[in-house]
């Protein structure tokens, strides 16, 4: 296996551990969050500070993890106060007070960012494959999270919280979890980003990845584990397939974004649904 | 034997305006009492207080006994009070059974944590079929909630209230913009919760139906309770027709 697939392979891991966490929180308990790009590099930088400093690679896991879920739940707070459209403003905060503080710290690198990151010591493949068992696993747990009371509920608080209410849930607990258990996750995916890169700057955990995270959400279909899972493979796989995908990559995103939302809101998933529907009548 | 319900010296003030001025009742287990009163009485805003989601400036509300003021609409709900909206709310992308199902499972959903670890839904979907046939839903479980015509909304709301086990259950006009044939479907599945031992506080614009199916009515104008009784006693009462024939003028102030 060449580097380069190596490489392609660990990203698609990584977007795909992004995609299904933040569908979690977004399309699991329906509250927009458009910063995940925030927590993904906080989990990153939490990872190479404990690398540079102690080396110990489940030491760098767990601090990722830790950092990711209580910055989550601080925004996590927000959403008790906020909803809808204004928490999609807010996170979109978040993102930007994100890179603007690491840039301006010196004990993050700032503009530099963190370099000479020490290596795992399982070497590209081992990374790779680690990469993928924690990708499987988030796939896992999203689909045991839709298929428990935990995502029965987290429907509910998606689609009417004063009605939930009503049946006995609290809403808030609910919000707080799903920010909680999302942003961990994508805490651990800036952890392997952090093992596979040995490098990062905040550039890449901006508000235009946030964006394209979401993308990756609703062309896959909100709230389906599969079709979001399927769309982060499309979309890494994308610009790499196709140089003017590449080259125009916000445009392409962007324009997808706007038809899918425009013709199809249940995205991939809701097509296959439709057409699975249209072969059984006919 | 304490109370279902009890309020004691409740009131909340909206900037200029008075909506609830001191009110006091206590309601027995197993009654089905009807609070009624004008436009503008303020019956909307202590259904608020009752359910939680508005604080009172001043008073208490106890629920068999427990003083529930501080407490959220859900901790109300685990305390045994059920609510139906008056402008109904289903979760629309849910079907029949979900909708009730998940208030089956309320004991299931106390804790996020718990609800984590639990799959498997079988009994909830029993009884929420079981409540489904005894408001008259049989045969609507597998549909969308979304779908169903208004009157049928309006009983998917009772069984949803009917799925969180209550004590007393508050219904907010479960009759409004029903037709005739719908509202006594309606008054039946509601006689039926009656009928299992809850406390029953229905809050109504239809006084035919309210005098016909309530042993208690308490009658609310200008945030003050102006008639508590026996039904027609109350309405005999000349300040409650007062309230009602020559209450246009009030009423219209203070909405």
């Amino acid at each position: 296996m060449s580097a380069y697939e190596i490489s392609i392979i660990s990203i698609i891991g990584i977007n795909v551990i992004l995609a299904v966490s933040l569908n979690m929180i977004s399309g699991f308990c329906g509250q927009i969050s458009l910063g995940h790009g925030a927590f993904f590099g906080a989990g990153a930088y939490a990872a190479a500070l404990t690398m540079v400093g102690s080396g110990s690679v489940p030491l760098a896991i767990m601090a990722a993890l830790l950092t990711g879920s209580l910055l989550g739940l601080a925004v996590g707070f927000a959403s008790l106060r906020v909803r809808t459209d204004f928490l999609a403003v807010t996170t979109i905060g978040v993102n930007f007070l994100f890179v603007g503080f690491v840039r301006k710290q010196a004990w993050l690198g700032g503009e530099m960012g963190i370099s000479g990151i020490p290596a795992t010591g399982f070497g590209p493949v081992g990374n790779m494959t680690m990469i993928l068992l924690f990708a499987a696993a988030t796939i896992a747990l999203s689909l045991y999270i839709s298929r428990s009371w935990m995502g029965f509920a987290f429907r509910a608080v998606g689609e009417d919280e004063g009605a939930a209410a009503t049946l006995g849930i609290n809403s808030g607990a609910y919000k707080l979890a799903a920010f909680g258990i999302g942003t961990a996750l994508a805490g651990l995916a800036g952890c392997l980003y952090t093992f596979f890169t040995q490098f990062i700057t905040v550039d890449a955990f901006d508000f235009i990845f946030s964006v394209m995270l979401m993308a990756m959400v609703v062309i896959g279909g909100i709230g389906s584990t599969w079709g979001v899972v399927v769309a982060a493979v499309g979309l890494t796989l994308l610009p790499e397939a196709i140089r003017f995908v590449n080259d125009y990559r916000l445009l392409v995103f962007g324009g997808l974004l706007v038809l899918v939302i425009r013709l199809a809101p249940g995205g991939l998933t809701g097509m296959v649904q439709r057409a699975f529907l249209a072969v059984r009548r006919s | 034997m304490s109370a279902a319900l009890k309020l004691d010296d409740v009131a909340i003030r909206f900037g200029g305006v008075q909506a609830v001025g001191g009110v006091s009742f206590s309601i027995k287990e197993g009654d089905f009492v009807g609070l009624i009163g004008p436009n503008g009485a303020g019956k909307t805003t202590l259904i608020k207080i009752i359910a939680g989601l508005l604080r009172p400036d001043k008073g208490s509300v106890q629920l068999s006994g427990v003083d529930v003021t501080a407490d959220g609409t859900a901790a109300r709900v685990r305390r045994g009070l059920a609510l139906t909206h008056q402008i109904v709310r289903p979760f629309r992308e849910m079907t029949v059974l979900d909708n009730v199902a998940l208030g089956a499972g309320y004991r299931r959903t106390s804790s996020p944590f718990r609800a984590l670890m639990h799959l498997d839904r079988r009994l909830e979907y029993e009884r929420a079929a079981e409540i489904i046939a005894q408001v008259g839903l049989a045969g609507t479980e597998k549909k969308l909630a979304g779908s169903l015509p208004l009157g049928q909304m309006k009983r998917l709301e009772v069984a949803r209230a009917l799925a969180v086990e209550p004590c007393v259950i508050l219904l907010d006009e479960p009759l409004a913009g029903l037709n005739h044939a719908e509202a006594s479907k309606q008054v039946e599945a509601i006689a039926a919760v009656h009928a299992k031992g809850i406390t029953v506080v229905l809050v109504e614009h239809n006084l035919e139906e309210v005098m016909r199916i309530c042993r208690r009515l308490i009658v609310l104008n200008n945030g003050l309770v102006i008639g508590d009784g026996e039904p027609r006693e109350v309405m005999a009462d000349p300040d409650v027709h007062e309230a009602y024939v020559g209450g246009g003028m009030a009423s219209h102030a203070e909405a």
